[in-house]
């Protein structure tokens, strides 16, 4: 084994570089960086794991849209919802340790508790006033998860813009967009989101996240513009000007695709923030307002009976989480599989049969 | 340079005159301060209508009235700031000025403590990448970097604060416990030093039992309830910091300086007594710097005369090891008093504190005494500072991680490793400083922002700093408040934008400022 690691490590970086090759050859960018990030292991379970998440709030608690006059709304799978008071008067009906509403959820079998496994016709519990906590819950994910793309599609559209532009055009373009740029990135998003989340938070929650979009662009603008100023110096530019193309064919043709990446990876780590900030600012109470729900909401308004009642502070909490590691997760896989500096680390094994290949030709 | 200097300066008054328009004119026409008397029935409520549209100028519509507020603000470049007043007839200034020590007490430590703790981990797991340490940390960081602060707070304040308090009661930690905390500080330390699977298991069987047999210790005899580590302690702590400065910076096989951080440790220990003395309880903050500098002062004259070459590296672990030791001694002195305050009846045995930024029923002989205030201090310090270093120390461990990868790539590394230097000077002197430079600029920043950005903490541990301020002139329409809060973050960020770009180009000669 020891003398293993010693050969191995005499292996050159061109063997290296001869696997990876080996294993790209005839593959078109968009394969490879798909193969790069299935590879990716944290990143592959974590985009299931939001799908799930995604899947399972929007489906249980149906679909909200519209105003409050003349909403449009598509009944959920899950039988109660936010408005059911006490469905069944079962918030008078105590558990053993004199909690009410407590979770019905048992994961223990017959012989450990003795009594069965199973959901319950409440599995997170309910709150003091007998709705349903998991119709709660996942109206609150709903929510986040709609602040989550809104504000990430929003900040990618208007950060790539101005980047782009900014980035492209260069001299006093540049100088303009970059401190307006500034002048936003001097605003802290807590202050701005808490004075926006004031005004409009009692609109419902979309108008929220397009107003939090408006002030979400900044970071992505200045990468998008770094990676244009760059890249617009590059031949292929120079080539496809000299063949006579306009500059909006090459900004969206040629450089756009180039600079793609990194406009991913940024709106990923856009929307793990996102969720994190209209959290936060729904705990302070400038965000989404009751009667309406959120899962920051939620956690400001049963943090203080935490001793009495923890599962109405825990289950909330671990929604905003997991859809931000997730979220997290899949940004790491993104940057990974588009980072062209990247290399797979190659196992022992196949360090040895490339060089034992090599050997025999 | 000074062309360069005054024309930032220019760009910057440009910037936070848009960013605070901008701001003015949302809350301004958006939010109504009169909303309040609209269903006053007070029976002055039309004098008092009268008297806020006077003094807020409310008759003047939102963009003119801006320029009568940034008046004052342009004052300021000679000094004269006039910030307004609030709904309530106070001076802005004042409320601000009586709000920034309290937001800085309390974000300074978890700043300093995420910076320290954040840089050291992500060196180690870049140092030992793909190890499982750096799995771990990875793993760590990501789900520090999606927590929820204000989850984290309400946790902490139920385990760290009640539970902990409870369990000072009779501080007993059951057996089990002892066993699991002692292996999971074993799995760090073997995390850390890594190396192969016999070296790992050793370090991990090792550490665990330390820690087992430590905390076992404690837990029987009542150190909760009255800590102290003794001279012994003190001496102990003293010597395993002179090994590990000396094995940092030059290696245990330089003589001369591992003699000069053993003679620094037993200057630390051999003046325990003595400082116990110069530390009495009359003592104040002037007794602790004269005892920092006895000692560092001591174990630089002896690292000077240790040898004739260089004195410079001998007299750094000299003061480095001084350092720490004393401060270790200084942590010792603060934990005699914590039974007399843990037990007097302003605290009645439950030391950590989940409210507020002081306890207002001390006596005055305790809030005039520099270690009873220092402990009460502290103690409301605890979750705060857990909870902000927790959520922003996962930032620097990216960060640092990241940096020194890139730079252990570089060309002049290899170098460094073909000339034959060890692999401790190639890391410490050749990487390590080339990997904190991009950090300037990051640690800048993030110096200035803390001052704003303490709202969400402040707000659930009830201290009344920056933070609080906001919220309440959020709440309250008090559009002079809020703005009072905004430019003083807005003017610290792009001041520290500029010193970041300066410093940087003091920090690495490559970057050149245009002229």
């Amino acid at each position: 084994m020891a003398d293993l690691e010693k050969n191995n490590s005499q292996f050159s970086e061109k063997a290296e570089n001869e696997i990876e090759l080996k294993e790209t050859a005839g593959l078109s960018q968009g394969q490879i960086i798909l193969r790069r990030f299935v590879r990716h292991k944290a990143a592959m379970i974590s985009v299931f794991g939001l799908l799930f998440v995604i899947l399972f709030s929007f489906s249980a608690s149906g679909i909200h849209l519209g105003t409050e006059d003349n909403p449009i709304t598509v009944k959920g799978w899950w039988p109660y919802t936010i408005d059911d008071i006490d469905p069944e008067g079962a918030i008078t009906s105590m558990c053993e340790n004199g909690i009410p509403g407590c979770p019905t959820m048992d994961f223990l079998p017959d012989f450990i508790d003795g009594d069965g496994m199973g959901f319950g016709a409440h599995p997170l519990g309910m709150d003091q006033i007998g709705t349903d906590y998991l119709a709660l819950v996942v109206r609150g994910a709903e929510q986040s998860i709609m602040v989550m793309f809104i504000v990430g599609f929003m900040g990618l559209i208007i950060g790539t813009v101005v980047g782009a532009i900014a980035g492209f055009y260069g001299g006093i373009v540049d100088a303009i967009l970059m401190r307006v740029t500034d002048m936003f990135l001097v605003t802290p998003t807590l202050i701005i989101g808490a004075v926006i989340g004031f005004q409009f938070g009692n609109l419902g929650v979309i108008p929220l996240a397009i107003m939090l979009g408006f002030f979400a662009w900044m970071g992505l603008a200045r990468f998008v513009r770094t990676d244009f100023l760059t890249l617009r110096e590059r031949e292929f530019v120079d080539a496809a000007r000299v063949a006579g193309a306009s500059n909006r064919r090459i900004i969206f043709k040629h450089i756009l695709p180039n600079a793609m990446g990194i406009i991913i990876v940024a709106g990923t780590l856009l929307m793990s923030g996102a969720i994190l900030i209209e959290s936060a600012l729904s705990f302070l109470g400038f965000g989404v307002r009751a009667p309406d729900v959120s899962l920051g909401l939620l956690i400001s308004k049963y943090q203080d009976t935490f001793s009495v009642a923890p599962f109405l502070f825990w289950w909330p909490g671990l929604f905003i989480i997991s859809i931000a590691l997730f979220v997290n997760f899949i940004g790491d896989g993104l940057r990974d599989a588009f980072d062209p500096r990247q290399k797979k680390r190659i196992s022992l094994k196949e360090r040895f049969k490339s060089s034992t290949m090599k050997v025999k030709a | 340079m000074f062309a360069y200097i005054s024309r930032r300066l220019g760009m910057m008054l440009l910037i936070v005159f848009g960013a605070s328009f901008m701001v003015y004119n949302l809350q301004a026409i958006s939010s109504n301060p009169l909303e309040a008397f609209a269903e006053s029935t007070e029976k002055n409520k039309e004098q008092q209508m009268a008297r806020l549209i006077r003094e807020l100028n409310l008759d003047v519509p939102p963009p003119v009235r801006y320029f009568i507020w940034f008046r004052g603000i342009i004052a300021g470049l000679w000094g004269q700031l006039d910030l307004g007043q609030t709904r309530d007839n106070f001076m802005v200034m004042d409320q601000i000025a009586a709000a920034i020590p309290i937001t800085f007490r309390l974000v300074i430590a978890s700043t300093i403590l995420a910076i320290l703790l954040g840089i050291t981990i992500g060196m180690i797991t870049a140092i030992r990448q793909y190890s499982r340490f750096d799995y771990t940390m990875t793993f760590v960081s990501f789900l520090l970097f999606s927590l929820p602060i204000f989850w984290v707070a309400v946790l902490l304040k139920e385990y760290m604060a009640i539970q902990f308090n409870d369990f000072l009661v009779n501080p007993q930690i059951p057996i089990e416990l002892v066993v699991i905390i002692g292996l999971i500080i074993g799995f760090i330390f073997a995390g850390i030093a890594g190396g192969t699977r016999k070296r790992f298991l050793t370090i991990f069987a090792g550490v665990s039992v330390l820690a087992i047999g430590l905390l076992f210790g404690m837990s029987s005899s009542s150190w909760f309830t009255d800590p102290g580590l003794g001279i012994i302690g003190v001496g102990i702590m003293s010597f395993v910091a002179a090994a590990v400065t000396t094995q940092l910076s030059t290696g245990l096989d330089n003589k001369a300086s591992l003699r000069t951080a053993l003679a620094a440790a037993s200057v630390v220990t051999i003046s325990y007594y003595p400082m116990q003395l110069l530390l009495g309880p009359e003592s104040g903050l002037l007794s602790v710097f004269l005892a920092f500098s006895i000692t560092i002062a001591l174990s630089s004259i002896i690292g000077y005369f240790m040898d004739t070459e260089d004195r410079k590296v001998n007299i750094r672990v000299g003061v480095l090891t001084a350092f720490v030791g004393t401060f270790v001694l200084f942590i010792d002195r603060s934990m005699q008093e914590f039974n007399a305050y843990m037990f007097s009846d302003a605290i009645g045995g439950r030391p950590v504190s989940t409210l507020g930024q002081a306890n207002d029923v001390l006596s005055p002989e305790q809030v005039g005494s520099f270690w009873i205030s220092g402990l009460d201090a502290v103690m409301h310090l605890v979750l705060p500072t857990v909870a902000l270093t927790l959520v922003s120390f996962a930032g620097y461990v990216r960060f640092s991680r990241g940096s020194l990868l890139e730079v252990l790539n570089m060309d002049y590394i290899r170098t460094a490793r073909a000339k034959g230097l060890t692999e401790r000077t190639v890391i410490t002197r050749h990487a390590m400083r080339n990997a904190m430079l991009p950090l300037t600029t990051i640690l800048v920043n993030d110096f200035a922002g803390v001052i704003g950005g303490a709202i969400i903490t402040e707000s659930i541990f009830q201290w009344s700093g920056m933070g609080s301020l906001f919220n309440q002139a959020l709440r309250s329409y008090d559009l002079n408040l809020l703005m009072g809060v905004f430019i003083i973050g807005a003017v610290l960020t792009v001041v520290a934008n500029l010193v970041a770009d300066l410093l940087y180009g003091v920090v690495d000669p490559r970057i050149r400022i245009r002229k």
